[in-house]
């Protein structure tokens, strides 16, 4: 038997997701922007999900609520939209951490070769940012705040309430890439001082393919994508209408079921942390109590990820690291080196993460098998020789 | 389509002469942590033939799996042959590697190169230069 362990990368779809799209495939299938009747019935399904997405975040009106393909293209839409308006306004500073998703550090990155200056703040060794942090950085020129809600790998949950309140008192656009938070813990873009806010359906049991960008009544969004009047004008393309109310339904079965999924994947949590920290040598990155439910992020010393990940499969197990040979590129994760794991350790990490399927026994079997391959590769590591025969000092003690 | 051939896979699952030789006569090791493998192969000579070979590897799927192969393809082999091995041989007996696995296929013939040496080097044998061209240097770390 498989234990799905990886859904931060993806979730399998609900029941009531997949129940939801059906009807919008062959019955509703009309073009909202069709005047005949097929296509208003499908114009009216998209006002009532607008209307209905728009209450699970908390927004103030429908009007706030743009559909996306998903959380990379709101985050690029967001920072895009700040950033022309900034630009006209003379503001080309923008605050960051340095463990955000690459769909916002990619973004800021091409900003920073068209002028602007990027500000990334230390997310220190226990991958949190502090309110004050932000303030101290903000000037005259910045335009917008961007800093994660949780962090996908590391699965820290940002001070987000406390950083928007900061923007708000000094005039700035405060965005958030909350795809790995929202309907996994609660999220309300007026209670948390946000401006923008980017989503993404597959991470909440949703269909891919499908997103929102929040934006706050009087910010004004540029397109990424022209070509049509659809989303008010702001997202060219015929909309997802079976993906946005797959996420509808996804979205507030995640939220209505918070008070029960909270406390029992923090306790599986819990437990999976204690079992592996049993292993020698091992270390769980990021703050333990500003944690997402589900996440457990692992640096094991000695080993590399890509085949402790593939005996993982072997034994059952899908996980995911940040090992470079797994992030396809030369550098291990990003997130990892931001709070201060030296290479060879970032090499060595294993993310689990759990969801609302995951039982007691699957926790048990994650600790048996991991132990178990953990071992199994030091015996053949010469970099675990050389540690245990105090050639190289231990990273991790 | 998998990542890896099953020949590769097989390889990383039941690596073949996994281990250390206490009395090598030769020890290479290429590679560094920091780009995330390191290859130490350890030779045992007789008679000019690979008597023994072992490796430890600290690396990925396919570097387990490169080592295992190039220590199956010298054993028992004449010094000679041993030295003429390539990362291509490597790789095609292992029905093949991703393109960005390729360095990997590398890594296993230099450090059966650099044991080779390292046996020369220790034996006092004199060879051709020639033969042990530098390990290519990591573009990233500069090491």
């Amino acid at each position: 038997m498989t234990i799905y362990a990886d859904n931060a990368a993806t979730t399998r779809m609900s029941q009531t997701a997949i129940r939801a799209m059906l009807p919008y495939m062959d019955q509703i299938y009309g073009n909202p922007s069709s005047l005949h009747s097929v296509g208003q019935a499908a114009m009216e399904a998209l006002t009532e999900a607008r209307t209905r997405v728009a209450a699970a975040l908390g927004a103030a009106s429908p009007r706030e609520i743009t559909f996306t393909s998903g959380g990379s293209e709101a985050d690029n839409q967001a920072i895009r939209s700040v950033a022309v308006w900034g630009k006209r306004k003379g503001k080309t500073h923008i605050i960051s951490t340095a463990f955000e998703h690459h769909a916002v550090l990619h973004t800021l990155k091409k900003l920073e070769k068209e002028g602007f200056t990027v500000t990334y703040l230390d997310v220190h060794e226990n991958g949190l940012v502090t309110p004050e942090q932000v303030e101290a950085a903000i000037t005259p020129e910045t335009c917008l705040v961007t800093v994660m809600y949780a962090n996908n790998e590391i699965g820290t949950i940002q001070p987000i309430r406390q950083i928007g309140a900061v923007c708000r008192k000094a005039g700035v656009l405060f965005h958030t890439d909350a795809v790995q938070a929202v309907g996994h813990i609660p999220v309300n873009v007026q209670e948390d001082n946000i401006d923008l806010l980017s989503l993404s359906a597959h991470k909440f049991h949703g269909p891919k393919g499908v997103g929102v960008l929040y934006a706050k009544k009087g910010v004004i969004l540029s397109n990424l994508i022209e070509g049509g009047a659809q989303e008010r004008g702001k997202r060219a393309g015929t909309e997802n209408l079976p993906g946005i109310m797959g996420m509808t339904a996804a979205l507030e079965e995640a939220i209505r079921e918070l008070p029960e999924t909270m406390p029992r994947l923090t306790q599986l949590r819990d437990r999976l942390i204690a079992g592996l920290c049993e292993i020698p040598h091992g270390a769980v990155n990021g703050d333990l109590e500003h944690r997402l439910p589900g996440n457990v992020s692992f640096c094991f010393e000695g080993i590399e990820g890509e085949s402790l990940l593939l005996l993982l499969d072997d034994g059952g197990v899908c996980a995911s690291s940040g090992s470079a040979c797994t992030s396809g590129s030369l550098d291990p994760s990003h997130v990892l080196l931001a709070i201060g794991r030296p290479h060879e350790v970032a090499h060595g990490s294993l993310r689990l993460s759990l969801d609302r399927d995951t039982t007691a026994e699957d926790v048990e079997t994650i600790i048996r098998v991991t132990r178990q391959v953990v071992e199994q590769l030091r015996a053949m590591s010469p970099v675990w020789r050389d540690l245990t025969d105090g050639k190289r000092a231990f990273v991790i003690e | 389509m998998a990542l890896y051939s099953d020949k590769v896979m097989d390889h990383f699952r039941n690596p073949r002469n996994v281990g250390v030789i206490e009395d090598a006569d030769g020890v290479g090791e290429v590679g560094n942590a920091k780009c995330g493998d390191i290859m130490k192969i350890y030779l045992k000579i007789r008679d000019d033939r690979i008597d023994d070979v072992k490796f430890e590897t600290f690396g990925c799927g396919s570097a387990i799996a490169s080592s295992s192969m190039a220590t199956e393809l010298i054993k028992g082999r004449p010094v000679s042959e041993a030295l003429k091995l390539t990362n291509q041989a490597v790789t095609e007996a292992l029905d093949g590697l991703p393109a960005h696995k390729l360095h990997c296929s590398v890594l296993a013939e230099e450090a059966i190169k650099a044991a080779m040496k390292d046996y020369y080097d220790r034996h006092g044998i004199a060879y051709d230069e020639h033969l042990f061209p530098a390990a290519h240097d990591c573009e990233h770390c500069g090491e």
